[in-house]
Formats: structure tokens, sequence, C-alpha cells
């Protein structure tokens, strides 16, 4: 660099630095504080990574035995950070099932038992009060969700208003698994749209992106007090949820792929709700599709939901 | 028969009806002095005897007069609510616990009593469980574990 002419004084061997050498040394220095104070969180996050975690293949490209590994350290990591024995298990799509789900506008009282049922039942961060199901208090002769309070603290039913609970709608075509930059999330054959957690980077497109405004980021880690966790979990749907990742409802397929109805199902006090096979024409689902006023939330979206509303005529 | 509370105590009807004569004169509970004070009827025009069989209080009573078990009230309220009869019988009515997919296990349903008082079956007002408190609503309280907001500047 000596024998740049625009480098220092000019003069040979003079020893000098120029005003731009010093600016560029700033400027280096600057920029490199400024860039590890930017990554700051991500080492502080990634202390809380384990190697086998960061090195983890997508749920997809998990052999069997993989698998196996991988349910059993995630066990042991939540008994090291939340001391609950669990067991995590990956029940597979039933040959046959597509699962669908009717709720009833008429009989609906807007208690917020599915919401708590939920919450509980898929081991949501108590905090933030978390839930895969968002009620709205509407008023009646509206049907524009958006109009909808899902805060009202009032005794229910009031007089003039009807309440629609709203949860992932499991669309035919889902938004959120197309916009997904890394495939975290697809749909199951039984029709279950799915998030692996451990792949999920929390860009957050697919909350964006989803106009039932089912999706749920954790921004912080889940708060579960240890004796409140449920134990029963799956892979896919309610272990819980490490920090920074995109989560939805389900339809509890840990318990719908055993046989089993959903939480909010069996916590509903009045009924409202109906779930089934959509492929057995001899289902109660199938039943209300064929014989009640059936409606779908924001139809002209051509989404396809296989959640469904309806009222007694 | 009721408790202090007003809650049903488990004591089999026939227990008084069988030597307590009844009084056709008397069409609601709240007429009643001995027992059965403070039964709320709100249940359109029904009296006492529309649904209690007076031959045996053991049972109920449909509207030919048929007896009918206590468990089988689906029937009884069905005369009148046909269409939430129907409905119940595919499974679009009425709350539920246990398994969908009925060959992998079983399956309990309510019956119409489990959950309307059959004396004044609407549904009462009740208080809803808490509502959501996402960061898109409102903020978040204090939390115990926060360690992403230490980066963050603090107020001088």
């Amino acid at each position: 660099m000596s024998s740049d002419s625009n480098s220092g004084c000019g003069k040979e061997d003079c020893g000098c630095v120029s005003r731009r050498t010093v600016m560029k040394g700033v400027g280096v220095t600057l920029g490199a504080a400024a860039f590890a104070r930017a990554i700051a969180p991500l080492t502080e996050w990634a202390q809380n990574i384990s190697a086998d975690e960061f090195l983890q293949k997508h749920y997809k490209e998990l052999s069997l035995i993989d698998l196996k590994v991988v349910l059993r350290r995630l066990e042991k990591e939540t008994k090291e950070h939340y001391g609950a024995d669990v067991t995590i298990s990956d029940t597979k799509p039933q040959e046959g099932v597509k699962f669908g789900y009717a709720l009833n506008l008429s009989v609906c009282n807007g208690c917020r038992k599915c919401a708590e049922a939920c919450h509980l039942e898929n081991n949501h961060d108590r905090p933030s009060n978390q839930s895969y199901i968002r009620v709205f208090e509407m008023q009646k002769g509206s049907m524009d969700m958006e109009q909808g309070n899902a805060h009202y603290d009032k005794p229910v039913p009031q007089p003039d208003k009807f309440y629609m609970p709203v949860q992932c709608q499991q669309c035919e075509h889902p938004p959120c698994v197309d916009v997904c930059p890394v495939e975290a999330t697809w749909k199951e054959p039984d029709g279950i749209v799915v998030v692996d957690y451990n792949w999920c980077i929390g860009c957050r497109y697919c909350e964006a992106a989803c106009p039932y405004h089912a999706r749920r980021f954790n921004w912080t880690k889940p708060v579960i007090p240890k004796e409140e966790i449920n134990p029963d979990q799956g892979y896919l749907s309610n272990r819980i949820r490490p920090q920074g990742t995109m989560e939805k409802c389900t339809f509890c397929l840990h318990r719908t792929r055993n046989g089993r109805l959903p939480a909010c199902l069996e916590a509903c006090p009045t009924g409202a709700r109906v779930f089934g096979n959509l492929l057995d024409p001899n289902s109660e689902i199938r039943w209300v599709l064929e014989h009640k006023r059936v409606f779908i939330l924001k139809e002209d979206l051509g989404l396809k939901p296989q959640f469904f509303y309806f009222f007694d005529s | 028969m009721v408790d202090a509370h007003g809650k049903a105590v488990g004591i089999a009807c026939v227990n008084c009806h069988a030597t307590a004569k009844p009084n056709p004169q008397i069409n609601r509970g709240d007429q009643l002095l001995k027992f059965h004070q403070g039964l709320h009827s709100a249940h359109g025009s029904l009296t006492c005897l529309s649904c209690h069989n007076a031959a045996d209080y053991g049972s109920l009573r449909l509207a030919d007069s048929r007896r009918v078990e206590f468990k089988d009230v689906m029937q009884l309220c069905g005369q009148c609510h046909g269409h939430q009869l129907e409905s119940y019988k595919h499974g679009a009515h009425g709350g539920m616990n246990g398994h969908w997919d009925l060959t992998r296990g079983p399956r309990t349903r309510n019956t119409c009593t489990n959950c309307h008082d059959p004396h004044a079956p609407k549904f009462p007002l009740v208080q809803p469980i808490f509502p959501p408190r996402d960061r898109i609503s409102v903020p978040l309280p204090e939390r115990p574990v926060q360690k992403t907001h230490e980066y963050l500047p603090t107020k001088p």
C-alpha cells in the first residue's frame, strides 16, 4: 500500500496515517461492535439448544430409529427444563380417515370452556392465557368475524349477541403452508395441518397468511407449572413448544388419531361441537353436513376449510 | 327431593310418594309447603303431572300416559322438542366424552337433564373463562423469565 499515492501524506517512508485509513479502521471497529451486539441474543438463545437439536433433520426425513431417538431426547429435555415426566409419541394418520369438525352457532353460549380445555390439553404458556381457540362475540345479523370481539368479559350469552369460536380450519388449500420458506409446516393425509416445531425458524409468515388468525407464536419460553403439564404428548401436537416457533390447532391429533374426541369438544357444556370422519358416510359429521344449514368462514377465499359452522333450523 | 342448597339428593321419589297422597290441585313447585320448596319452574305451561307419573313416582309419563324410565328422558322431552331429538339421535346435540371412533373405544353421552334443568331448561347466564392475552391485543404482564428483553434499552 505504501506505493499507493492516496495513502498517507504521499511521501515515501513517511509513516503517517491518512484520514481515510483512520476512518476505515473506525468503521470496521464500529461495524464489528454493532454486529456482535446484533447477534448477542442469538448466541444467548443458541446456548439453550443442544448440538443434537441443532443437527436434527426435518421430521419427514427422520427414519423410525432417528425419530425414536428424538422423542426420547425431547422427553429428557422436558424433564430438565420443566421437571415433568412426559411421554411424547408420534401417532401416524389412519388410512381412510379425514377429520372434519362442525360447530352449532345456535347453541354455543360463548363460555370459553373450549378455549380453556385447549389451554390445558395442549400445554400452552400460562401467563399469556394462550389457546388455539378464540371465541368472538358477534352482533346478531353480522357474519364478519373481523368485527367480532374476542375480549368480552360480561356474563354470556348477551341477548343481542351470538358467539363464534374460531380455531384452525384445516384448509384443503392452506395458505400458511404455501408461504413457509423452510417447509416446516404441511398438511397430513388425514387433513391436519401440522408444524415441525424443531424445523420452524419463527419468521411468522404463516401467521400473516392465515385469514382465520389461527396461528400463534411463542414469544417466550412457555411457562407452565410442573404439576399442570399434560404428560400425554405428541411430537406434532401438544408437546411443549420451544421459544421462537409457531404453533396451531391440530384437532388434538395425539387424541383423535387414537380414536378419542378432541379436548375442546369434551369440554363444551352446550354440545355445540361435532367431530368425526368426513370419509365415513354414516358419521355424525356427515349427517350434519347433509341435514343442517352449514356455512364456512370466508368462503370467498376458496381455501376449502374442513371446519364447518351450522345453525339449527 | 332437594337438599338445603337446592341440589337433588339421592333419595328415591317413592320414599315419600309411596305414602304421601298426591294433591292434584297443586300444579307448581312453589305452591308446595312441605317439600320441594323453592322449586323454580320455568318450562312453559307444564305442570308436575305433565311429566311425573302420579301412579309411580319412580318413573316418568309420556303424553299418552305410557310409563318411561328416568334414564330414557330423551323420549319424554322429544315429544315437544323434536328437532333437538333428531339432532341428538345423530350426535349433533348434547355433549359427549370418550371416542369418536366407536370401534376403538366407548363414548358416554349426556341425556337432556345432564345439561338442562328439567324444571327451568333454559341455560342460565354464565361468566366466561379468561379472555386471551395476546401481544397483538393487550400487553403481557410481568413475567418471571424474559431473557430476550435484557437487550432492550432501559429507561434513564
